[in-house]
């Protein structure tokens, strides 16, 4: 829809005339008459399907229901110490003991946009101290929902606000980004990104999908560590990415989730973000704390809008009040305090740098052992990408027969796109997920 | 360059219909005119026409009221408890049970989409009662959600995908942002007469009429005690006539509950009116917050029930709600609901809630009795201000208008909404003079 030049007031109006759009009077009629039965007999609710688990938090779900000894969990992104237990970080609980003791705390409603040194912090975070655009108060920054909250708002303002709500996703994705969108109001489309043949970026043709891709359309990229392939451009593929974007005055919507995570250094994993911003253009951010904090169900998060000028980031910070309102009028105060108490402390955020590079590497050393471990079992085709990919996750390139097989065979719970989580794994678990790779493998092998 | 703005009364009903190929056509246009200049001066911004928001009705009053120097400032905006110190407070049985959880070491992994489960089973049975039917015979769909907001949020975005085209009947007057949560769910709503200004009291006859005149099958959005803004509560009769009528005209009541304990100090008494329904073998959907009556404002927990005829019904039910949470949020935060999971679980803990919750409830009564009596001794016309004792829960609709809201502001530094409704919450015994000569100055001296 034409949103850019639509005042808040337009899209109310716009929203309630959706309203009056007749639906089909035969199904309406149907389901009308359906549901209302007599009370004693039926439910209104008897055309309720059951849904599906969800295809990623699902795979915890199944997992949890199995009662072999021998089960893993590589499904969902949670860091895992050596000894397979989850982990809270140690500035983490010191952070909360302050917190908890602080007699001066209370639990009083936070402003919508939430924690306001938080969203300071947390620009300064991925933006770095010394951007021009914080400096210059370009940056409108709201406390969200740990990465999906900031999606979604993004684009909840997007539908209502820019002129090409469409979003351009990589393929492939997180699959939970194209629920995010068509949800929000911003219908997507994918862009060339993985090739299976190389285990590598598709660079010429993602730059040839971006090219084709309608001027002014949101460009989703992973900031870094994309997930779920854990392959990303180099700093000179990024160059040429944003050349391209900015030559189609494309706006990128950055998906932050692993900062830290993925080279063990916040500063470098910030690159892209910071070269797109470096060159005065507009772009959004959505950032998660849940891995680098480890504040998962915390929900912990921010969604910032780098402007061009300080009143439009004014207007756009206003704007977005009024998405998040109506959603959960303000956001929950605990994860953001906590995270803000280790951002603001130079001791504290010390010791998370070093916390942070102590996951990033025990993954590192994960991915050296299964690929020693598979290259052991002569496990048949070229394992280097368990090497090559970068953050929490890697691509194995097993097919869903294949996936399906380890976990009846060898209970290992992964996404069915043959994602793994080397946050997940440890030494005493390496040799039992080489064995199922290597069956999986040979047996689809002698599967002619 | 070309203005949607002025083709609203064409273009607004067409816009969402991609279908049109005129309105095509013509967005083609616009958006490649637009986008033809942006490309060409790159240093305006896409958003530069993004209009400044509103402050929201409720919030932004705090904001005001924060930037006023003042010393007679008083902040009777958000229905946010405060001590007879006018102090913000944090129930001392949070206290405990945040210290618990710090030191028994809980991880901070991230919830089912549903949310805790301890919460959920907690929460279920504190609105319906621990040996209720429909939760024995597993009935009840409870999704833990972001309070009473995101709670209201997750149920009408299943009314827009599984009631499309079901019209949502809301109070007039309600709290502001029930408005807002179905607009933005995409869902039509419409009033139902509910306050009666003249009588200070609601408006019986006019809401029956508007529940029976609504199309069989509607949904009516119903508070379950404490009334926001009016305080204005049906009486059990009342109450069960709504329930009949409701039954009769096959529609589904939503109830709203976020004073449970608060209204009357008492939980059970509070969810009667819920529990009347359910008892009746009503369908039903409840968002539950823990916002006042735990005093966990940002933490932000709540839960969303679905109360259903069958256990079959109330899986698929819950299956579709996780549904919607999942792109949204993706699962819940974990502090609020083991706050409240812990404080319902332990029996001491509870006992304890249930006296702090009576304290609460109890000093806004005696806050009603003593603005009663300051009223009703100032004011020499024989007004009646009775309401003030009749009205329940946090707030008080005083019956100024915006203009005379905003006197009350403007001249006495008094915070409220412009509706007139003003948060006893936010009053002590040592205000309540300065409060009464305030609402007496702005009611009759004020248009």
């Amino acid at each position: 829809m034409a949103g850019t030049f639509m005042s808040a007031q337009v899209r109310r109006i716009a929203t309630l005339a959706a309203h009056f759009r007749v639906p089909s009077v035969a199904a309406t009629g149907e389901r009308r008459l359906q549901a209302f039965a007599t009370m004693a007999n039926t439910s209104v609710f008897e055309n309720v399907q059951q849904a599906p688990e969800d295809p990623i938090l699902g795979v915890t779900v199944a997992y949890n229901k199995d009662p072999s000894p021998s089960k893993l969990n590589l499904g969902v992104g949670a860091y895992r110490t050596e000894e397979g237990k989850p982990l809270v970080l140690d500035v983490v609980k010191r952070a909360e003991q302050q917190l908890v003791a602080e007699k001066s705390r209370n639990k009083e409603y936070q402003a919508i946009t939430g924690n306001q040194q938080f969203n300071k912090l947390s620009a300064r975070l991925i933006l770095g101290p010394d951007s021009p655009a914080i400096a210059k108060n370009c940056v409108a920054t709201v406390q969200a929902l740990s990465g999906t909250g900031a999606l979604r708002i993004g684009a909840e303002f997007l539908a209502a606000h820019y002129a090409k709500p469409q979003i351009f996703l990589p393929m492939p994705t997180w699959g939970n980004h194209n629920k995010i969108f068509p949800l929000g109001g911003v219908s997507q489309k994918p862009y060339r990104y993985y090739d299976p043949k190389t285990r590598g970026l598709d660079y010429e043709g993602m730059l040839e999908d971006l090219k084709a891709a309608p001027d002014g359309a949101v460009i989703l990229l992973h900031a870094c560590a994309h997930n779920p392939t854990g392959v990303d451009p180099t700093e000179e593929q990024w160059e040429g990415i944003r050349k391209v974007i900015r030559s189609k005055n494309q706006l990128p919507f950055f998906d932050c989730a692993y900062q830290g995570f993925a080279s063990g250094s916040l500063d470098k994993d910030a690159y892209a973000v910071r070269s797109f911003v470096a060159d005065g253009g507009e772009c959004l951010i959505s950032q998660s704390f849940a891995k680098n904090m480890g504040l998962y169900g915390e929900r912990v998060g921010a969604l910032n809008i780098v402007c061009r000028s300080a009143p439009v980031a004014s207007r756009v910070d206003s704007q977005l009040k009024l998405v998040i309102r109506p959603m959960y009028s303000s956001p929950p105060v605990h994860g953001a305090a906590i995270a803000a108490a280790i951002l603001e402390d130079g001791n504290l955020f010390k010791n998370w740098t070093v916390e942070l590079k102590g996951m990033a590497d025990r993954i590192i050393s994960m991915r050296h052992q299964l690929y020693d471990a598979l290259q052991e079992r002569g496990t048949p085709g070229d394992w280097d990408h368990v090497l090559k990919q970068i953050g929490m996750f890697t691509f194995t390139g097993l097919n869903k027969s294949q996936v399906e097989f380890m976990t009846r065979e060898y209970h290992i719970y992964m996404t069915s796109d043959g994602r793994i989580s080397m946050a997940g794994l440890s030494s005493r678990t390496v040799p039992h997920l080489a064995d199922a790779m290597h069956a999986a493998v040979v047996g689809a092998k002698s599967k002619v | 360059m070309y203005r949607i703005d002025d083709l609203i009364p064409f273009l607004v009903n067409e816009l969402f219909d991609f279908r049109c190929s005129l309105c095509s056509f013509l967005c083609a246009f616009v958006q490649g005119n637009a986008l033809k200049a942006m490309s060409t001066t790159t240093n305006v911004s896409r958003f530069e026409q993004v209009t400044m928001a509103p402050a929201d009705p409720i919030l932004g009053v705090s904001e005001a009221f924060k930037r006023d120097e003042s010393e007679k400032k008083l902040n009777l905006g958000v229905g946010a408890y405060r001590t007879e110190d006018l102090q913000p407070m944090v129930l001392e049985v949070v206290k405990k049970a945040e210290r618990k959880m710090l030191e028994s070491g809980e991880n901070k992994e991230y919830l089912p989409i549903e949310g805790l489960a301890a919460f959920n089973k907690a929460t279920a049975e504190l609105l319906l009662g621990a040996d209720n039917a429909a939760i024995k015979e597993n009935r009840v769909a409870t999704i833990q959600g972001l309070s009473g907001t995101g709670s209201l949020r997750l149920g009408a975005a299943f009314i827009q995908r599984y009631f499309p085209g079901t019209t949502v009947y809301i109070s007039n007057p309600t709290w502001g942002n029930h408005m807002n949560i179905f607009n933005d769910a995409g869902v039509p709503w419409k009033h139902y007469r509910y306050f009666d200004p003249k009588t200070v009291g609601l408006d019986f006859e006019g809401m029956m009429a508007d529940i029976e005149n609504a199309p069989d099958g509607s949904i009516m959005l119903l508070h379950g005690c404490a009334h926001n803004p009016t305080g204005v509560d049906p009486t059990p009769e009342q109450w069960e006539k709504i329930a009949d009528l409701i039954e009769k005209k096959n529609h589904m009541a939503f109830f709203d509950v976020a004073y449970q304990g608060f209204a009357s100090g008492s939980l059970d008494q509070d969810a009667s009116s819920v529990r009347r329904f359910v008892e009746r073998g009503m369908e039903v959907l409840v968002a539950q917050s823990y916002s006042k009556n735990l005093g966990l404002y940002a933490e932000r927990i709540g839960a969303i029930n679905a109360v259903v005829s069958s256990a079959d019904a109330a899986a698929r039910v819950r299956s579709q709600l996780k549904r919607i949470a999942r792109p949204m949020y993706s699962n819940p935060p974990c502090h609020g609901a083991r706050i409240v999971a812990n404080v319902v679980g332990d029996a001491k803990m509870f006992d304890e809630w249930r006296a702090e919750m009576q304290e609460m409830a109890g000093r806004i009564k005696t806050v009603r009795q003593r603005l009663f009596d300051e009223l009703s001794s100032k004011d020499k016309s024989g007004k009646d201000w009775s309401f003030v004792l009749k009205q329940i829960g946090m707030f008080s609709f005083t019956g100024l208008n915006k203009a005379q809201s905003d006197n009350m502001t403007n001249k006495w530094h008094i915070y409220m909404t412009k509706d007139g409704r003003i948060s006893l919450a936010g009053l002590n015994l040592a205000k309540c003079e300065y409060l009464a000569d305030a609402i007496i100055d702005s009611y009759y001296n004020v248009q």
